[in-house]
Parts: structure tokens; sequence; C-alpha cells
């Protein structure tokens, strides 16, 4: 067990720095110039020599990369081309709101996804099935910015029951977190449709159901323990969109996080602001996504079990 | 016998003379939704489509300031927004862009998509590995974020926008693609067909690709939704097709600080990206459960 997990996590180190790389080099390709835009255009050649020497310009693309790194592992992601500003001090004010928004959003996507999907699989193909899987695609066919606006619009403004905007407390996070998780919700109910699904025309849960187990027994405690494992591994596809998803709900909401602070430099192609929060964020969904294969290995007990040997 | 079991037998023996595109296309028909969802998404495809032959583009960016902030009425069914133009006009237009896009980038998805599915698929060793594990790595980012930064590299315009969203579509194509002629390369009429010395082009085109592209549908189907959705938001976002350019999340995007007095100016946007994706995704639900009708039962 100890030395699968060392594998799995000594497997990122290799992934993430190609992926570093990746983004690196594409980044360094943007058409944008930080020399004439801190210095204005009527600089001198003298100028936008030493300026050039002084933001490491004038050194080939991987002695940058590698610089760049060794920074960003000390927590320094250079300084924005725009404002001067250290990129790590807006970022380290910004991750939290982020962290909590995804943290909230998560636990409510797989409360809610797994209830319906269970309802769903234990109902199939009765009205509240159809119901249900109506509903869940309701929810991903409707864009988050739009169900966003109308929610403001009903519980900030008509209302005024929550705040609109903002990160004070836990009531700003409620309509980001409910936003962020309907589009999430959908996939969710799926998985946990089919694989419960799968699981309750299984032998074992017949042999339960003759036993003379209740209906709630035979479904939360045989059913369910396996249904879930699909639906768990569904989490870690489901990281990438819901960071994503954080991008556009932060901007709706003015939650000050990175999502937010990506958008703007993407808006002003500030390339270090734009640098930074992605490279943090791609170890982000890689680290999450080892923990989910650890997880299941430690939930399932065949895995477990051929893992030991 | 019961008349429940004529109906049955009935449909057995109508379902024995089909082609298998006829007996996938009967499945597809007794799902409600899909049928309603593709009907509907062919008159919205036409409609706006054709929009340009009776309007004419003035009208969609034209700012006639007296007008502003009018109610839908019989001279603007949709009302006008704050600049007074014709909501309807820009609405039209506006699904030239957005289902356009969509179906441009899902297009070009799903060529690179195919090719590199089934270079790797068929070929396996190496070259598959090569091409997965950069696949693998390029998926690693969240596509909303890669689609973005490309967007900072080419620069902003709709062109680069398409650019950054084939880029970050077909990786995933491409897996599902690999993994259906996976599973289809050692069939035994595969083997005969390249015993028979077909050259792998033909092999592949003729023998393996019809057979094995009901998943790589269903994806793609699936992926049009999502990139409408994901255009549409970063055409809110500011990062997308830019104003005064009429896509959907633009517009919602431009009425975004007016909601609050003028609700309808945000709704009608809003509800034409949701019941297109919605309509999409049931027909990609429909298409899904025609293929596999295990599926359903």
């Amino acid at each position: 067990m100890g030395k699968y997990i060392l594998k799995r996590a000594l497997y990122i180190i290799p992934t993430y720095i190609v992926l570093t790389i990746l983004v690196y080099v594409i980044l360094s390709f943007s058409p944008g110039d930080p020399v004439l835009a801190s210095l204005g255009a009527n600089a001198t050649q003298e100028q936008i020599a030493q300026k050039t020497a002084e933001l490491g310009l004038d050194k080939p693309l991987p002695v940058r990369y590698l610089s760049y790194m060794s920074g960003f592992l000390q927590g320094d992601m250079g300084k924005s081309w725009i404002s001067g500003n250290r990129i790590s001090v807006e970022f380290s004010a910004r991750i939290g709101n982020t962290l909590l928004l995804l943290l909230y959003s998560l636990i409510l996507t797989i409360v809610l996804g797994t209830f319906m999907g269970v309802i769903a699989a234990v109902k199939q193909n009765s009205i509240t099935d159809n119901v249900t899987m109506v509903i869940a695609m309701l929810m991903l066919s409707i864009p988050a910015f739009f169900l966003g606006l109308i929610m403001q619009l009903i519980f900030c403004m008509r209302l005024k029951m929550l705040p609109v905007t903002g990160a004070e407390s836990f009531r700003h996070f409620i309509l980001p977190s409910i936003v962020l998780a309907a589009s999430r919700v959908a996939g969710q109910v799926r998985m946990t449709r089919s694989s419960m699904l799968d699981v309750i025309g299984q032998d074992y849960i017949r042999t339960a159901r003759a036993k003379g187990a209740s209906e709630v027994r035979v479904i939360c405690y045989h059913a369910l323990r396996n249904g879930l494992l699909p639906a768990i591994t569904n989490i870690g596809n489901n990281i990438g969109g819901i960071v994503s998803g954080a991008v556009t709900v932060e901007t709706i909401f003015a939650v000050p996080g990175i999502g937010s602070m990506l958008v703007n430099a993407v808006r002003t192609a500030d390339i270090p602001g734009v640098m930074g929060p992605l490279i943090f964020i791609a170890l982000l969904v890689c680290v999450v996504n080892v923990l989910i294969d650890l997880l299941y290995a430690f939930i399932d007990p065949r895995v477990r079990k051929q893992l030991s040997k | 016998m019961s008349k429940k079991k004529v109906k049955e037998m009935e449909e057995m023996a109508a379902q024995a003379n089909m082609s298998q595109m006829g007996l996938i296309w009967h499945r597809f028909k007794k799902n409600k939704l899909a049928v309603i969802g593709l009907i509907a998404l062919c008159v919205l495809i036409l409609v706006c489509f054709t929009s340009p032959i009776y309007l004419n583009y003035e009208k969609v960016i034209t700012q006639d300031l007296l007008n502003a902030y009018k109610s839908p009425s019989r001279d603007h069914i949709l009302g006008t927004d704050m600049y007074g133009r014709d909501l309807l006009a820009r609405m039209l237009y506006g699904g030239i862009y957005s289902l356009g896009s969509g179906l441009i980038v899902v297009a070009a998805a799903l060529v690179l998509g195919v090719l590199f599915g089934s270079i790797a698929g068929y070929f396996g060793g190496k070259i598959d590995t090569i091409i997965m594990r950069f696949i693998d790595i390029f998926m690693a980012i969240p596509a909303l974020l890669m689609t973005m930064t490309l967007v900072v590299v080419f620069g902003q315009s709709i062109y680069s926008l398409w650019l950054a969203m084939i880029i970050t579509q077909f990786p995933g194509l491409a897996r599902v693609v690999r993994a259906s002629i996976m599973t289809i390369r050692d069939s035994e009429y595969v083997d005969a067909a390249r015993i028979y010395g077909a050259p792998v082009g033909k092999i592949l085109i003729k023998h393996i690709l019809p057979n094995g592209i009901g998943p790589v549908v269903v994806s793609a189907t699936m992926m049009l939704g999502s990139v409408i959705l994901t255009i549409a938001g970063l055409g809110f976002l500011g990062i997308g097709i830019a104003s005064p350019t009429p896509e959907w999340g633009t517009i919602l995007s431009e009425v975004k600080d007016y909601i609050r007095y003028y609700p309808y100016l945000g709704i009608i946007p809003g509800v034409a990206i949701g019941i297109s994706v919605l309509c999409i995704n049931f027909v990609g639900d429909g298409i899904r459960d025609a293929l596999d009708p295990r599926t359903k039962k």
C-alpha cells in the first residue's frame, strides 16, 4: 500500500514538469512586450536594453523557465507587467476565497448529485426518475452566468435576502456555491444513477432481498457502498470543470479569488498574471486526481487486496 | 394472443427488414424529447442562418438612442436594448455567431480527433503512447483556462477563439475515437481485410470507422452543447467574441448592468442559449440510447 501511494505521488512530478513547460512555452509566444509596456513608447534604446536585462528577457527560454519555476516553488510568481506589483501578494490574498468556493460547491455537488442519482436509480423508469433526469439536464444546459444573474436578481435585489457581491462571510458564498454546483451536478447524477443501476442488478442484492433485508437497508447498506465507487472517480473529472466554472462565478459575484484575477490578467494580456494562477491550478488538479486515485484504492476492497499482495 | 404481444411481434418483423442506420433512426424516433429537440434545433438554425436574407446587418449594430429600452411591441417584437438596437435582430444574427461557432469548432475538432485518435488506436505501440501522453498532459489543464490562455497568445479575435477552442476540444474526441477503434481493430473481419491486402487508410475509413463512430457521434453532440456554453461564457467574460458583434453571451454581458430594471434584456439571450443547449443535449441523449438499446432497459 505504502509503495503504491509513493508511486502515484511520484508520478505527479514528471507530469507536472511537462505541463509547466507547455504552459510556459505557449505563454512566451504571446505578442505583448513587457519592456515597452512598462517604459512607454518613447523609451531610449539604452533604457530598453537595461529593462530587458532587468526582466531577464535577454536570456534563452530554458534558462528563463528554470528561473521562473525555482522562483515559483519559493512562492515568487514574478511581477505584473501592468501594475508592477508582485503577483504572489495578490495571489495569496485571493486563494483562500477560491478554495472555500471550490470546497462548498464540491460538497454540494456530491451530496445533491448522489442523492438525486440514487433516487433516480431506485425508482428507475418512473416519473420520479424522468423528472430527476430532466432537471439534471436542465442544470447542465443553463449557462452558469445566466443562472447567476437571475439568482442575483431574485435573491439579492428583489427579496434582499443575500448580499450581491463580495466574500466577507458565509452568506456571501451561498449563491456562488449553488450556481457553481448546479452546472456540475448533472454529471454526478448520471454517473451515480448508471452505476447504482448496475449494482442493483447484481446477484448479491437479490440475495440480500431474499434474506429479508428491508429495502432501505438493501439500498443504503449493500448497494450504495459499491454504487458510489464510479461516482467518486467522477469527482476527479469534475475538479477541472469546477475550477473552470469558478472563473465565471467569481466574476459574476465579484468574489475576490484567483479566477477573477485570471480573467483580469487575460483581458489585459498580463502574462505573469496568467502564468502564476494557471501553474498553481495545474498543480491543484494533478494533486486532487492522485488523491482520488488513492481514495478509490482505499475504499474498494478488491483494489486494496490487489495492492497489498 | 394479447394485443400487446401482437404489437411486439409486428415491431420485430418491421425491425428485421431494417438496415443498421434504419434501426437506429427507428429507435431514435421513439424518444419524444430527442425528436422535439432535433426539430427545435433545426428550426432555430434555419431561422438564424437565413436572417441575413431578410435582415440588414446595419439594423443589428446601428444605435438609435431615442428608441432605447422599448418594451416588446409590434415594431420591435423583443424590444430594444440600451442603445436602441432591435433585440430580435441582434438575437437572430447572434444565433449565427453562437451556433455557427459551435458547429465550426466541433466539426474541426472532429476531423482532428478522428485523425489522431485513429492513428493512436490503430497502430498502438510507441505512436499511441506519444500521442496519448501528450493528450493526457494537455487535458490536465481545465479546458476553459487553456482556451483563455491560448486566446491571450493568439490575440483576441473570433478566429483565434475558434482556433483555441479547437485545440482544447479535439484531445477529448481523440480519446473516444482511440478507445472505440481499439475494440474493433482486432476483429476478424478487419483481419480479413488486412490479409486481403487492403491499404491501412482504406481499412480505417471503410471498415473500422463506420462501426466505431457511434460513441464518437454521441461525444461530439454533447461537445457541441458545451462548446456553445463555453463560447457564450467567454463572450460574457469579455474574452470571447467582442461587442458589438452580437454573440448571445456577448449580448448578455452588454446588458448585465441593466437587467435589474429591464429583466427581459437578459432573459431573452440567456433562455436562447439554455434552450439551444438543452435541445442539443436531448438529441445527444437520444442518439446514445438509439445506438445502445441496453441503456434504457
